[in-house]
C-alpha cells in the first residue's frame, strides 16, 4: 500500500485513469490482436524497455552509452548458452547473465569515470569495449562463433524454460516494461534519483553539495546494464538464435538509443512514446517500401523520419505532447 | 625461416603504412570538423563510402580513372559540405551531444542507403591497369596502386597544411576554433568559416573515398566500419591535430596489417579497439593532442 | 546548526610549477564572518578550492574543528559540515529552483518530501520563493547568486565559502544580501569565509579580513585596519594603475 502511494503521489488522477486503461488494454490485447499486431505490440515493449534501460544512464545520470549491445548481448549469450550446453533454464540463468553484464557495465563505467571520460569520449569507449566482445565472440566456440547459437524452436508452452509462442513472450515483455516503469519511477522520485539529475546537470556542483559523484554514477551503470541484461535474455529466447555481429553490432546498440532520444530524454514515458512511434513508423515504412521494389528504401524513409523529428522536436516527442494535452510530466 | 618471417613481417608493416595514409586523410576530415565546431561527425564513414561510390560510377560509367576524378569529387564533397553545414548542421551546434549524435545519424542512415538503394548491396571495384604493377626497394615489394593512393594522400595533407597555416580563411578557421567568442568579437563569420570547414572535412573523406577505392572494393557495410575506424584514429591520434590524425592513421594501418599476418585477418579491429580502450585510458587527449586541462 | 574552526596552516598549490598559493595560514574561529580579499588572480578561488576538496593542497593542511579535512573528496568535505558557492554560479539548469535547493537538502534528509519542505524554508529565506517552479536557467544573475547560497545553506554546512556571491548585485540587493547573512549568522552561529571585491559587504560583514597577493597572505586584520594597512594600499594602488 505504501508503495503505491509513493507511486502514485502527486500524479493528476486523470493521468492515474489513462495509464490503468492502458494496463488494461495491454492486458487483453492478445485476445483482440492477431498474430501480427501482436508481434508488432512485442517489439513496441521491448524498445520500451531496453530505452527504459538506457534512460537511466543517459536520461537521469547523464551518461552516454553507445555501447549497450554489450549488456543484452553478454546476457542473451550467457543464458541461451547455459540453455543450450546444459540445459539451466533462463530463469537460473538469468542471474549469471545479469550478474556478468552488471560486472561488464561496472568495469566500463569504473574506467570511464575514473579516467574522467565524458561525453563522446565515454560513448567511444562504450563503443569500443561493445565492438570488442564482438569480434572476441566471433572466435569463441563454446558460443557458436560468427556462425551463432541457435536454439531448438518449441511452441509447446514450458515457463520452466521459457519455452512457448509469442503469447507467453508478449505478457514476460510486458511485465518487464511495466516492472521497470514502476522502479524508474521509484528512482526518479529517491534521493539516488535526484542525485543523478543533479550530475547530469553540473556533477561539480553536485560533488559540492555532498553528492557521491562516481559512486551515483557506478549505481546507475549497473543497474541500467543489469536491465539490459534482461531484455538480452528475452530476446535470445524469443528469436531462438544469436549471432554476435547483430547481437553486439553497434547498430544494435544505437537502436536502443532511439526510442528515449526520440520520445524525451529523461522523462518516464519518453521511452514508450519514442518505442511506438518508432516501431510504428517502421512496420508503415515496411509496407510502403514493398510498393517500390527498392532496397534500403525503408531506411531511408526511417531516415527522413528521424531527421524531421530531430530538427522540429529535439527535445523529443513526449514532452511536447504532453504539453499539448497537459499531462504535464516534465523533464526535471 | 626467421628471414621469411621477418621479410613478411616488413612486408605487412609496408602494406599496413600506405594505406594508413589513406586513412590518415579519412580521420584528417573528422578531426578538422570536430577542432573547429565540437560537432561529432557520424556521418564520417557514409561519407567515405559515398566517395568510394562516386570515384566508382566514374570509373565504372565514364572509364575515367579515380585518381583523375578525385579533385573532382573533392570539389562537390566541398560545396556537399558547406551546404550541409548551413542547411542542416548549424542550429545544433553547441547543443547536447544526444541531439548532434542523432541528427548525423539520420544523415548516416540516409547516405548509406541512398548507396545500397543505387548501387546494390554487392561489393564494386575498380580494376585498373596498374592492379598488379609494384615496385621493388630491396626486397620489399610495394603494390603500385597502394603507393599511388599514399603519396597522393600525403600530398593532400601537405595542401591542407598550407591552406591552415598560409591562407587568411585557414588561420581564420583555426582562430574561431581556438576560441570561438574571441572570433565573434574581433568580427570573423563564424557561420560560414564553420560551413567552410564542414567543406573542408568533407573534401578531405571524399578524396580519402577516391583514393581507398584503388585499394579495397566497397559494399555499403563498410560505411559504419569506418565511422568507427576515423573515431579510433583520430582519438589515438589526438582530436583536433592534424599530425596527429595521419600518425594515427599509420599507427592501426600497421596494427591492422600486423595483426592480419600474426592472428587472422578477421581479429584485426580487435586490436585497433584495444589500442583505442588504452589510448582513452591512459592519455585521452591522443597521442599528439593537447592536454585540455 | 552551529559554527565550525577554521584553520589553515601553512597550504600551499602549485599547478605545473606555477606557484599559485604559497605558505597561507590563518583560522576563522567558529561563528565568526571572515573575508577573504586581494586583487584578481591573487590565488582566493585556489585557497576556497583547498578548503573545499577540489584541490589538493600541495603543502600544509586545512582543519575543521581541529580535524584534517585537505584531501578529503568535495563531498566528504560537504559532509564534514562545509558549504560552498561557485564564483561562476553552477546551477543545474534544467530543474527548478526548488529542485536544485531540495538536491542540496537531500543531503542531510534522505526523504524527498522532507527535503523539499526543508529547501522551501531556505528559499523562503533568501527571497526565492515566488520563483520555486521555475527552471533554474531562467533566473537573472543575482537569483542565481542567491540560488547557489540557498543550495549550499541546504546542505546545513557548519562553515559557509561564499565565492564574490555580491558581484554583479545592486547597492540594494548587496545591503539584503548581507542583511541576511548578519542574521543567519546571528540566528545559527554559521561560520562564514567570503571573498568578495565588494568593500561594502566586506565592511559590513567582515570582522577580520585576510588579504592575499600573488599566493601569499599579505595582511590580516579588522576592515579598519587593513583600510590603514600600506602594504594592500600598495598592492590595490598598484593595480588600479596597471
Amino acid at each position: 500500500m505504501n508503495l503505491l502511494r509513493r507511486l502514485t503521489d502527486g500524479v493528476p488522477s486523470r493521468a492515474l485513469w489513462c495509464l490503468g486503461l492502458l494496463l488494461v488494454g495491454l492486458l487483453v490485447a492478445p485476445a483482440v490482436l492477431g498474430k501480427y499486431g501482436l508481434s508488432v505490440l512485442i517489439l513496441i515493449l521491448y524498445f520500451a524497455y531496453v530505452g527504459q534501460a538506457w534512460n537511466i544512464m543517459m536520461g537521469f545520470a547523464g551518461q552516454l552509452s553507445l555501447g549497450h549491445a554489450l549488456y543484452a548481448g553478454l546476457g542473451g549469450y550467457i543464458a541461451a548458452g547455459l540453455f543450450f550446453h546444459y540445459g539451466i533454464g533462463p530463469w537460473a540463468g538469468l542471474f549469471v547473465a545479469v550478474a556478468a553484464a552488471s560486472a561488464a557495465g561496472a568495469v566500463v563505467g569504473y574506467l570511464g569515470f575514473r579516467f574522467s571520460l565524458a561525453g563522446v569520449y565515454f560513448a567511444l569507449l562504450t563503443i569500443a569495449f561493445s565492438e570488442f566482445t564482438r569480434i572476441a565472440f566471433d572466435h569463441w566456440g563454446w558460443v557458436g562463433g560468427s556462425g551463432g547459437l541457435f536454439l531448438k524452436v518449441d511452441a509447446t508452452v514450458n515457463l520452466l524454460n521459457l519455452r512457448g509462442g509469442p503469447i507467453l513472450f508478449y505478457y514476460v515483455i510486458l511485465a518487464l516494461a511495466v516492472g521497470a516503469f514502476i522502479l524508474c519511477r521509484l528512482l526518479l522520485e529517491s534521493r539516488l534519483g535526484r542525485y543523478w539529475l543533479a550530475i547530469r546537470e553540473d556533477a561539480e556542483a553536485a560533488q559540492a553539495v555532498g553528492v557521491p559523484v562516481l559512486r551515483c554514477k557506478m549505481i546507475a551503470v549497473v543497474i541500467s546494464a543489469a536491465m539490459t541484461a534482461l531484455a538480452g535474455v528475452w530476446n535470445a529466447f524469443y528469436y531462438n538464435n544469436l549471432f554476435p555481429e547483430t547481437a553486439f553490432a553497434m547498430g544494435r546498440s544505437i537502436e536502443f538509443t532511439l526510442a528515449p532520444i526520440i520520445g524525451g530524454l529523461g522523462t518516464l514515458f519518453g521511452p514508450i512514446v519514442g518505442a511506438v512511434v518508432l516501431t510504428g513508423l517502421g512496420e508503415i515504412f515496411t509496407d510502403l517500401s514493398e510498393v517500390f521494389h527498392i532496397s534500403g528504401i525503408k531506411q531511408i524513409f526511417y531516415g527522413l523520419a528521424l531527421l524531421i523529428i530531430v530538427m522540429y522536436r529535439p527535445a523529443g516527442v513526449w514532452p511536447w505532447l504532453a504539453d499539448r494535452f497537459g499531462f504535464g510530466e516534465k523533464r526535471r | 625461416m626467421t628471414s621469411d618471417f621477418l621479410l613478411s613481417l616488413a612486408q605487412a608493416i609496408t602494406k599496413g603504412l600506405l594505406t594508413g595514409m589513406v586513412y590518415g586523410l579519412m580521420a584528417l576530415g573528422l578531426s578538422v570538423i570536430f577542432g573547429v565546431m565540437r560537432v561529432v561527425n557520424f556521418a564520417h564513414g557514409e561519407l567515405m563510402v559515398v566517395g568510394m561510390y562516386l570515384a566508382w560510377m566514374g570509373f565504372e560509367y565514364l572509364q575515367v580513372s579515380p585518381m583523375l576524378s578525385l579533385p573532382l569529387i573533392a570539389a562537390v564533397f566541398f560545396v556537399a559540405g558547406y551546404a550541409l553545414q548551413r542547411g542542416v548542421i548549424s542550429p545544433f551546434i553547441g547543443r547536447p551531444e544526444h541531439q548532434q549524435f542523432l541528427l548525423l545519424l539520420a544523415i548516416a542512415i540516409l547516405l548509406v542507403n541512398a548507396c545500397l538503394a543505387i548501387a546494390g548491396p554487392d561489393s564494386r571495384g575498380v580494376q585498373m591497369e596498374s592492379q598488379f604493377d609494384s615496385y621493388e626497394l630491396g626486397p620489399l615489394v610495394f603494390d603500385a596502386v597502394r603507393l599511388h593512393a599514399a603519396l597522393v594522400a600525403v600530398a593532400i595533407a601537405g595542401l591542407l597544411w598550407l591552406f591552415f597555416t598560409r591562407t587568411r580563411i585557414g588561420k581564420s578557421i583555426r582562430a574561431a576554433a581556438d576560441n570561438h567568442m574571441g572570433a565573434l568579437v574581433v568580427g570573423l563569420d563564424v557561420k560560414r568559416l564553420y560551413a567552410f570547414t564542414f567543406g573542408v572535412g568533407a573534401a578531405c573523406v571524399g578524396a580519402a573515398g577516391a583514393l581507398m577505392i584503388t585499394i579495397i572494393p566497397v559494399t555499403p557495410f563498410l560505411a559504419a566500419e569506418y565511422t568507427l575506424l576515423a573515431f579510433v584514429i583520430v582519438i589515438v591520434g589526438g582530436l583536433g591535430s592534424m599530425t596527429g590524425a595521419l600518425l594515427g592513421g599509420l599507427l592501426i594501418g600497421v596494427s591492422e596489417a600486423v595483426a592480419g599476418l600474426l592472428l587472422q585477418p578477421s581479429l584485426k579491429s580487435m586490436v585497433s579497439f584495444g589500442i583505442l580502450i588504452l589510448v582513452l585510458l591512459l592519455r585521452p587527449q591522443g597521442l599528439l593532442g593537447k592536454n585540455s586541462q | 546548526m552551529s559554527g565550525a574552526h577554521l584553520e589553515l596552516a601553512g597550504v600551499g598549490k602549485n599547478f605545473r610549477g606555477l606557484r599559485a598559493v604559497h605558505d597561507v595560514s590563518f583560522a576563522v574561529p567558529a561563528g565568526a564572518i571572515h573575508a577573504l580579499i586581494g586583487p584578481n588572480g591573487a590565488g582566493k578561488t585556489t585557497i576556497f578550492n583547498m578548503i573545499a576538496g577540489v584541490y589538493r593542497p600541495d603543502a600544509g593542511q586545512v582543519n575543521l574543528d581541529g580535524k584534517k579535512i585537505s584531501g578529503l573528496r568535495p563531498d566528504l568535505v560537504c559532509d564534514a559540515g562545509v558549504g560552498r558557492t561557485f564564483q561562476i554560479v553552477k546551477p543545474f539548469k534544467g530543474l527548478s529552483v526548488l529542485e536544485n535547493v531540495t538536491v542540496g537538502a537531500l543531503h542531510r534528509r534522505p526523504n524527498l518530501t522532507d527535503a523539499r519542505a526543508a529547501a522551501a524554508d531556505i528559499l523562503q529565506g533568501l527571497g526565492l520563493h515566488d520563483r520555486r517552479n521555475q527552471a533554474a536557467e531562467s533566473l537573472t544573475l543575482p537569483d542565481r547568486k542567491r540560488l547557489e547560497v540557498a543550495r549550499a545553506l541546504a546542505t546545513e554546512p557548519k562553515l559557509l565559502l561564499l565565492d564574490e556571491v555580491m558581484a554583479g548585485l545592486r547597492p540594494t540587493e548587496v545591503d539584503v544580501m548581507v542583511a541576511f547573512l548578519r542574521d543567519l549568522n546571528a540566528r545559527t552561529g554559521l561560520t562564514v569565509l567570503l571573498i568578495e571585491h565588494v568593500m561594502r559587504a566586506v565592511m559590513a560583514l567582515a570582522a577580520e579580513v585576510v588579504v592575499v597577493s600573488y599566493g601569499e597572505k599579505i595582511a590580516q586584520g579588522t576592515p579598519a585596519e587593513i583600510a590603514r594597512h600600506q602594504a594592500v594600499l600598495d598592492v590595490y594602488l598598484g593595480e588600479e594603475e596597471a
